[in-house]
Parts: C-alpha cells; structure tokens; sequence
C-alpha cells in the first residue's frame, strides 16, 4: 500500500504542488506571524531592561480611569520627592512628570509629526544618567527651552539652535532646541516615540496642567538594599494610594505593553493564514477528488486484490500526510525568514534604536505550524478518502463508472450549514450569543454561512452557468465551454468556491464600509443642520484637540448663527468605562441635531449632569432622576444626574455632560466644533476665516459638510485596503484551483479536443473555448462571492442599526470590480491548459487512451 | 442534387496517396509502417481498406486523412495537396473537404444530436442548407432523436449520428475507421447499409477501415494491406470473396515468412 501511495504521489507531483502551495501559504504566515512576534518581544524586552537598569523603584499613582498606557497620570504633590529622598534606603530620587502623546511637534512642512501610533511623550529633563546622553547641546534650563531625542530630530531635521512649535495642553508654542539627546547603545529611541523635554516647571504647567505636582518618582537604592526591600519600606511609608513598582516589575510591564501592540501583527497574519488555509481546503479537496477518480480502477483493483477499506482511506489519507508535511515543512522555514524580515523592517521603520534579539524558532511555531499545515490537508482530503472506501471493487472490471453525483445530501447540508451560520451570525450580532463572546459567533457564523454556500454551490452550478453563458451560446467555441463548465458541477463548484469565499469576504466588509460612510453621510446631510465642522484627523493615539478659545472668537463673528463644542475623554461611570462628551450648550445641540427628548428636558445640561441616548438608558436601566457614581480623569469621584434621554440618531449617542466638566477631563480643549452660518452668510468665506484662527492648533482642521465626511471616513479607506491584501492570499489560492481542474479536465477529454480538432476546430477557438469555460467558472465565483457579500454585508448593518448604521450603501464600484476580476482570473487561469491542448497533436489525441 | 448523378458520373480521383512512406522512430526502434504505397481512391464510392493487425491500415488511413504526416510521397484530396500543408491549412481542409467517423467517443457529450450533427459546420461559423440537413437525418433515421444527449442513444444511434455529422458538410471524402468495431452485428450492419447508400444515393466517397469481411463486403472495392504494402484488390467484393482472399494472403504471409 505504502508503494502504491507513493508512485500516486510522483504521478500526481503538479497537482499536489499547487495544493500543497496553498497549504505552504497558511503555515508561512502562522509561523511567521510568531517568529516576528517572539524576535519583536524578545528584542523589546531585552531594550526595557537596559532602559530600567539606572533605577530600582518608581513610585507612580494609579491612574483615575486607567485606559491601558495612554490613560492620563494621575499626579502627587512635588514634595513627595523629598520625602522619599530623606528615606534611609534611598540614595536618590528623581521626580518625573511625564504625558504619553503629551507633546507633539510641528514638522517644517507645518503639520504636526506622526511616529506612527508610537506616543509622542512629553516629559521633564532630569539630567544625563547611563541610560539618556546628550548627543549635542545642553538640557533646558528656562522654560521656553527644551530637548528633543535623536528620532524626533532625525525624523524633523531638527537640531540645537531651531525655534519648533510644539502642542501641549496648550495650544502651539515656540521653544528652543537647546539639546538632542539618545539613549546607551547609540539608540536614537526606544520604540520609534518621539520625546520633547522640557524644564519642571514647564512640564507641570503643559503636561499636566498644574504646578507643583509629578507623575512619577524614580529611586535608586542605597547600596546593600534590594529593590524588593527597597519597594516594601516606600510602600510602607505610602500607603495604599500610591503604586510602587521595582525596575523588573517595570520592564515586564512595558514588555507586555509590547506583546499587547504585536498582536495586532499578529492578528493581520493570523486573517492571512485563516484565508489562505480556509481557501486552501477547497484546492485540496478538489485535488484529492480528481485523484480518487482517476486511479478509480486502481483503488477497485485493490478492493478487488483484498485492500479493506480502511487500507483505502489510509492510502489516501498518507498521501495528503506527504503532502502536508512537505508543504509545512517548506511554509515553515519560509515562515521563519518571512518573520525575521518582517522583525527587521518593523524594528527599523518603526523602533528607531532597537536591537533586534537573534531569531529563534519557538516550539510553538514549529507544532502549531506543522499541526496546522497538515491538520488541514488530511482533514481535506478526508471526504475523498471516504469516498475511494466506497469504491466497489467490480469498479475495476467496468469500462467506465464515473457515476452521477448525487447532489441531494449535499445540498440539504449546505441549507442547514447556512441556516445555522446566519443564526449564529444574528444571534453574535444582536449580542444574544449566550456565554460566547459575540465575535466567535460572529466569525464562526461567517464561516458556517461561507460553509453552506459552498455545499450549495453544485446545485447552483447549472443554472447560473447557463446565464452567464447566455451571451456567448451563440458562438460555437463559447458554447461548448460553457457546456464543459457545467459538467461536473460539484468540480466547478469547489473550484469556484475559492473564490467565492475571498470575494465575499472583502465585499462584505465593502458594504459595512459603504453603509458607514453613507449613514454619517445622511446624518450630517439630513438631520444635522451644520455647515462647518472644525475637527481633527488623528495622527497619534490620541484624539486631537483644537484651542478652546478659537470657538469663542467664531462665536463673536457676526456671520455664524450657532456654535457648538464637544471634548470628549473617557470615564468611569457606575463602575465602567465609557466614552464622555462634554457640550457647551446642550440647547443649541438639541437643535442642530434635531434631537428629541424622550424623557426629561435636554436644556440647560450643566455640570454633574447627564443626557443619555435611549437605547445606552435601556441597556443600562437608567431612568431620568437617577444617580450616578462618576470618576473622571481628574478629581475625586462625584455624583451625577441624568437629567434628560433623547432618542438616538447617527452621529450622536452616548453621555453627555456639560462643559463645565471639561476642566476635569484629561485635557479642557474641544475635539470639534459644530458651526451654523446665519442664512445669506458666505460659507466659505466663514471658512477661511476660522481657518486663520486654527492656525496655531495646526492638528485641527475646518471643513464643510463634504469635506468633513471625507476626512472622518478615510481611515475606513485604509481598513478596506487592508482587508483587500487579506483578499489576494484567496486570489492566488483560487487561481491555482482553476488551473488546476483546467489542466485536469485537458487531460481527461484529450479525445474529445482530438476529436474536435478531426473535425476541424482551430487552435484558436480551441483556446478561446478553454478560456470561456475558465472564465465562466471564475465569474461563477466571483457572481457567488458578490452576492454572499452583500447578503453577510446587509445582516451586518442590520445587526449595527442600533450603532448608528443606518443606511444599506452598496460598494457598486468595488462589486463591478470583482466580477471584472473574475473575468481576468479566469483568462489568466486558462493561459497554461490552454496552450497544452492546443498543443495536443490531433492523431495522438484520438487514440488517447 | 446528390441522388440522381451518381451511378453515371465519371470516376475522378477523390483521394490519391503518391508513393506513401510512413517510418516510425529512427534507428534500432525504426518500423516502416507504410512503403511505397500507391493508391487512388475513387469519388463517389465506397472503398474498404483491409488487412491483418499490424499491416498499417490504420496508418495509411490517419495519413490520407492529413491527422498524420507521411515521411515520403505525397497525398491529395480533391486538388488539395494534403502533404506540407500548416496546421491552419489542415483546419480548413478538415472542415471543407474532410468528415471523419471513428471507432468511438464520437460524440460530445454536452451537446445533443443535432448539436452534434451540426458542429463541425457551426464550428466553421456556416449554416446547414434545412433540405440537406433534414434529408440527411432521414437518411441516417434520426428524426426523433435529435435532440437526445449521447448518453441517451445506443451505440448504433451514436454512430449514426457521427456519419450524419461527416455526411452533412458533404466532404469530398468520409474517412471512417472501423465505425462498425464497437457495435453489435445489427447495429453494424444498419450502419454499413446506412453508409452504403449515402455512396450510392447521395453521391458521397467514404473510405473504410475495418478487419471486418463483412464489413467490408459492403464495399465498392477491397484494398489489402499487408506489411504496410498494397498487395492486391477487389471490385465488386462479397464477404465470402473477401474472406478468401484473406485467407490466400494470410499463407502467403507465412509462407514468406518461412523464406
């Protein structure tokens, strides 16, 4: 048996290297995706250790509304520093005041520097220590001087000597640079973070916003005194209120910060490799298929010669282990140099100064890409081996048994996989999905939906195949590749359904997108009656603010009618986080919304009182009246009052407060501005001159109402970007399928194309006759996936109706794009079975055997 | 057009095979399948060509019919040089001048009978003359079966349809290589009869391979064929003569053999 596995492989080598490539493809980025993350998490941590090594203990404050390493510090007095100082175990204390994205540069082209998700930090200079060096200059002594680190400076071309504008809590100011500084190791920084340094008393007023205070206090301990000892007698004099870390407890923490930040790399490769393998399953199974049938009277003359079954499915089933194997091993040792290279590109376009840690392969990455790799070939071929078991043994002696498939039991099975699935789908989007976590059964009832569809596809094949072949019935090549497209259905519909699955996938979240853009587009368009819109497009991980005081002067301008602000911050509000808006005037909200009050009054919202949306009311049970325990980032825990619910519309739900709470929020300045100009005023006009007063808030723009649904939905741009680079992985994959059953179905009716040939069909029409059933089948897919796109797309806004979504907008663009595709994939498809039969010679053909 | 002329017309040449050489493989492994083969094959009539297996029958067929390049001589249909011509050229020569019927897998099987009767004229972008088609479909007796799938029709139907397809474009010549070998006696017989009168009626040149004497008794005339040799003829055959004379080459072989 062994043997006869074997020579099947060899004789088989081209098929399966095209199955096997998709399975290659799926474990190079699973085991990628973990090389680059354990080399990134590795180097990291290696860096925060150097980083921590000239300190033992920081005393720090829990943040009030801890949002992970962005939140906002909370402060303690400054003389905290010199209480710790006067500690017996303490040989020095350094107070620090530091704000992640708590300075931001303007870059000489006058916009303000990205570090591309990296915080840009604004902190207090403490002087040289074995970790920061100055590279050139001093550190800032007055208050309009500061220092920058080697990245911001490479990366602006800034040096000692430039007056650069730089954000704060404050709007744009002027310093100095007196200093550039980088860390031991001739790093220019540590993970691509830009740093502005300023004095003390600068640092509290800009970054902070109070005098006198700091964020933290770094300790270095008295010789003889561990850092444990060290942490227990400061914690002791302290108390509770305050943290109190060792400079080990620091490093992991910033290591695990990291490892949170890499498994977004990791998510991004781990989608490419479900996509691939997913996909992959449909070529393998196809693949094995077509091997069962053609060694049909193989496989019945071992039946006949005493094979049992189980030797029938093992001999299968050990031929998709080499094949597994092979392409694992291959994926895998591409995965590991994809991963090192990845680890280099990201370290060097994003981490400024790392050091790269020598790549190791995890064991985690060998199992899990092995496991994966041919886990999912033998489970593929499964289904084919079953049915090479079922095989009678007479088979052998028949001339010919390809029998009918029978298509009923599979199509019962595909309605009831996408009945479950788009069950699951609703039961995950309308958050009743019981214990599981809504996004399991979200994904898990795409995939049973994808599942289905592609069980029903069969069905599907001949009456979608003869409407696509319609327009080209009348053209003897195009007929009679249509009519070879529909022979074997279920052959063409696995073969479609590579493609199904990949374009349904990017269309689908093609109209979620759409339907985003056009409901904040019908929103702001319909309901809200605004005709500027001051507001940032983020270029950090923070939201930008504009100066508070700009709205004010618009306020003054005889032409504008209406101004309204919103700062927005996050808080704890009877025990969760949720997202706060602060209003100026909740009157005036009320009537460029069009809002309604179902309950209350929305007037006169001030501090220490709430609005809230209908639906967030009744999901959290709050009635008007009610009291509320609220943190905000600054000061202490209050009591608030929801004083009014109004019904939800698009663009605007959640708590509200008043403005006079911004003062407590991490930083006063507002978000946006909502303008309305009095009637007959020049909108634009009014435009330009806002635009002169933002001039020193240079992250803030101001737009009319297009513009401004353009600038808020570009960032969806990039996701649908992304999503179509998950697609080509599914492109490739089906691609090969339907070379593959091309090249397959060349070889089975080579007396058929020699029989054409005989009676005079050319070369030419021979191809075209090859390409138009390639096309047909690619375009089958693509017509399929199209449609199951829009149909998970639609279930999706549905399920986000109560989100603000909606409107139904349909990508048409992006749908034509994919059925054009479909067009090419197929053409380029047939390109290499075509040019092999049309290189059949006619006589041998007819005596094909 | 096609009944009435035949039996008085003169007898012009629809095939001729020029000093015929076919050498498959080269040194050691070199066979001679065909030598010096000289043959002409008369319009409108029925020309067997016979042979013991091996004798290269089946060669000197797939030569005449331009599927196979002779090594040496020439071959015409019509005033169509066959020999050097391009694939192109071929092409149109298969559609023009040219019907095949083989042994099996005749058929497309997506398409239906007429589908298939029509092909190689829809291939060529024509229309069939409707007279012409529904005459040849009589001739065949086809008309209620037109529009069945080959899977749906017997074997002797199959091959019914396969000579309507070679009949319908009127050829100068149908090549038909042992059309008879996959049917039952009846079915073949039908076919031979089938064949037969659309020579005699309809004025068509068909040559036919077969091993059959039956079959070929069917014939205007028997060529044997015996080492890739023409050694003899009959006119006018009859199976019983047929038989005979294969019978008298056949000791004649093996008495060669013994020299």
């Amino acid at each position: 048996m062994i043997r006869a596995t074997l020579k099947g492989l060899l004789a088989h080598k081209l098929r399966l290297l095209m199955s096997g490539l998709a399975v290659l493809l799926g474990v190079l980025a699973v085991s990628g995706s973990m090389v680059l993350t354990d080399t990134l998490s590795r180097s990291y941590s290696a860096m925060f250790d150097v980083a921590y090594d000239y300190m033992d203990v920081s005393v720090s404050v829990p943040p009030k509304v801890n949002t992970g390493y962005l939140a906002a510090p909370a402060t303690m007095p400054a003389s905290l520093a010199q209480r710790l100082r006067a500690l017996p175990q303490v040989a020095r204390a350094t107070g620090n005041v530091s704000t992640q994205d708590g300075a931001r540069v303007v870059g000489r082209d006058g916009k303000v520097v990205t570090s591309f998700g990296a915080p840009r930090i604004g902190l207090n200079w403490t002087g040289e220590d074995g970790f920061v060096r100055l590279r050139a200059g001093r550190g800032p002594a007055a208050d309009n001087e500061i220092a920058i680190n080697a990245g911001l400076a490479k990366a602006t071309g800034y040096t000692v000597g430039d007056r650069i504008g730089v954000l704060t809590r404050a709007p744009r100011r002027t310093f100095t640079v007196v200093g550039v500084f980088g860390y031991s190791g001739n790093r220019d920084s540590l993970a691509g973070e830009t740093i502005v340094a300023f004095t003390l008393p600068a640092a509290q007023r800009l970054l902070v916003g109070e005098p006198d205070v700091l964020t933290s206090v770094d300790l270095v301990a008295k010789d003889g005194v561990s850092p444990e000892q060290l942490r227990a007698a400061v914690a002791g004099v302290l108390g509770p209120a305050y943290r109190v870390q060792t400079a080990a407890e620091l490093s992991r923490q910033a290591g695990d910060a990291v490892d949170q930040g890499l498994k977004f790399f990791n998510y991004i490769l781990l989608g490419f490799a479900a996509v691939a393998l997913f996909v992959g399953v449909f070529l393998i199974l196809n693949t094995f298929s077509i091997i069962v049938a053609q060694r049909l009277r193989e496989l019945a003359l071992l039946r006949a010669l005493g094979a049992s079954r189980a030797q029938v499915v093992g001999s299968v089933e050990a031929e998709a282990f080499v094949v597994g194997l092979v392409s694992s091993v291959a994926g895998l040792l591409l995965g590991v140099g994809t991963g090192r290279l990845l680890a280099w590109w990201s370290a060097t376009a994003f981490g400024g100064g790392v050091e790269l840690a020598p790549t190791s392969v995890p064991p985690s990455a060998i199992l899990a890409g092995l496991g994966v790799g041919i886990g999912v070939t033998m489970l593929a071929a499964l289904g084919p081996a079953l049915r090479a078991a079922r095989i009678p043994p007479v088979a052998a002696l028949r001339e010919s048994s390809t029998g009918k498939t029978r298509l009923g039991r599979i199509t019962v099975a595909g309605l009831a996989a996408t009945i479950a699935g788009a069950a699951l789908l609703a039961a995950g989007l309308t958050g009743h999905a019981g214990p599981a976590e809504p996004l399991v059964a979200l994904l898990g009832g795409v995939l049973l939906v994808l599942i289905g569809i592609a069980l029903l596809m069969p069905v599907l094949v001949r009456p979608v195949v003869a409407a696509l072949g319609a327009p080209v019935a009348f053209w003897t090549p195009g007929r009679l590749g249509e009519r070879n497209s529909a022979r074997q259905p279920r052959r063409t519909a696995i073969t479609a359904a590579a493609l199904m699955v990949g374009i349904s996938l990017v269309v689908g979240i093609g109209v979620i997108l759409t339907s985003v853009t056009r409901s904040f587009d019908q929103a702001l368009g319909n309901r809200i009656k605004v005709d500027l819109i001051i507001a940032g497009e983020q270029t950090g991980p923070l939201p930008p603010t504009f100066d508070g005081a700009v709205l004010d002067q618009v306020r003054r301008m005889p032409e504008v009618e209406t101004v309204l602000g919103f700062t927005t911050d996050v808080g704890v509000v009877d025990g969760s986080q949720t997202p706060i808006g602060a209003v100026t005037d909740s009157t005036v909200m009320r009537s460029l919304f069009g809002l309604r009050a179902t309950a209350g009054t929305l007037d006169g919202l001030g501090a220490g009182q709430f609005l809230i949306d209908d639906t967030t009311a009744r999901n959290t049970g709050q009635h008007v009246g009610d009291h509320l325990w609220v943190q905000l980032t600054k000061g202490g825990p209050r009591q608030f009052t929801v004083t009014g619910i109004y019904a939800r519309e698009s663009g605007l739900s959640g708590w509200l407060t008043g403005a006079a709470e911004s003062r407590n929020f991490r930083g006063a300045d507002p978000s946006t501005g909502l303008i309305k100009v009095r009637p007959g005023a020049s909108v634009p006009a009014v435009k330009a001159r806002i635009a002169g007063l933002l001039t020193d808030s240079p992250e803030a723009t101001v737009s009319d109402r297009s513009g401004y649904v353009r600038q808020q939905t570009s960032a969806l741009d990039s996701l649908r970007g992304m999503v179509q680079i998950l697609m080509t992985m599914a492109i490739i994959v089906a691609v090969l399928g339907i070379i593959n059953t091309l090249a397959l179905s060349v070889i089975e009716r080579t007396r058929e194309l020699g029989l054409l040939r005989a009676i005079g069909l050319r070369r030419a029409q021979l191809v075209e006759m090859i390409a138009v059933e390639s096309v047909i089948i690619s375009l089958f897919g693509a017509l399929l996936g199209v449609a199951a796109g829009v149909a998970l797309g639609a279930a999706a806004v549905q399920g986000l109706h109560d989100q603000g979504i909606t409107a139904l907008g349909l990508p048409w663009a992006q749908m034509g794009a994919y059925l054009a595709l479909g067009v090419v994939i197929g053409t380029v498809a047939s390109i290499a079975p075509a040019i092999r039969a049309a290189r059949l010679n006619v006589l041998t053909a007819v005596a094909y055997e | 057009m096609a009944g009435e002329a035949t039996a008085q017309a003169p007898a012009v040449p629809a095939v001729r095979a020029m000093r015929v050489g076919k050498v498959f493989g080269a040194g050691d492994a070199q066979v001679v399948a065909l030598d010096d083969v000289h043959l002409t094959v008369d319009a409108r009539q029925l020309t067997a060509v016979m042979g013991p297996s091996g004798s290269g029958k089946s060669t000197l067929l797939h030569c005449l019919a331009g599927l196979d390049a002779v090594t040496s001589g020439e071959v015409w249909i019509g005033g169509t040089r066959v020999t050097g011509l391009s694939d192109a050229r071929l092409t149109r020569l298969r559609r023009r001048q040219v019907g095949f019927v083989f042994q099996q897998f005749n058929l497309l099987p997506t398409l239906s009978a007429r589908e298939n009767i029509v092909l190689p004229l829809a291939i060529a972008g024509r229309k069939p003359d409707p007279a012409w088609f529904d005459e040849v479909v009589a001739a065949m007796e086809l008309g209620d079966r037109l529009e069945h799938r080959p899977a749906q029709l017997s074997g002797g139907q199959q091959q019914r349809v396969a000579c309507a397809r070679a009949i319908l474009s009127r050829p100068d010549v149908i090549f038909a290589d042992e059309p008879t070998g996959n049917l039952d006696s009846r079915s073949g017989t039908e076919i031979l009869r089938l064949l037969r009168d659309a020579v005699h009626r309809q004025g068509q040149t068909v040559v036919l391979v077969t091993h059959d004497a039956h079959a070929a008794a069917y014939a205007d005339r028997v060529v044997f064929l015996r080492d890739g040799r023409i050694v003899s003829e009959l006119r006018e055959p009859t199976a019983e003569r047929v038989l005979e004379h294969l019978a008298r080459l056949d000791s004649a072989a093996r008495a060669g053999s013994r020299t």
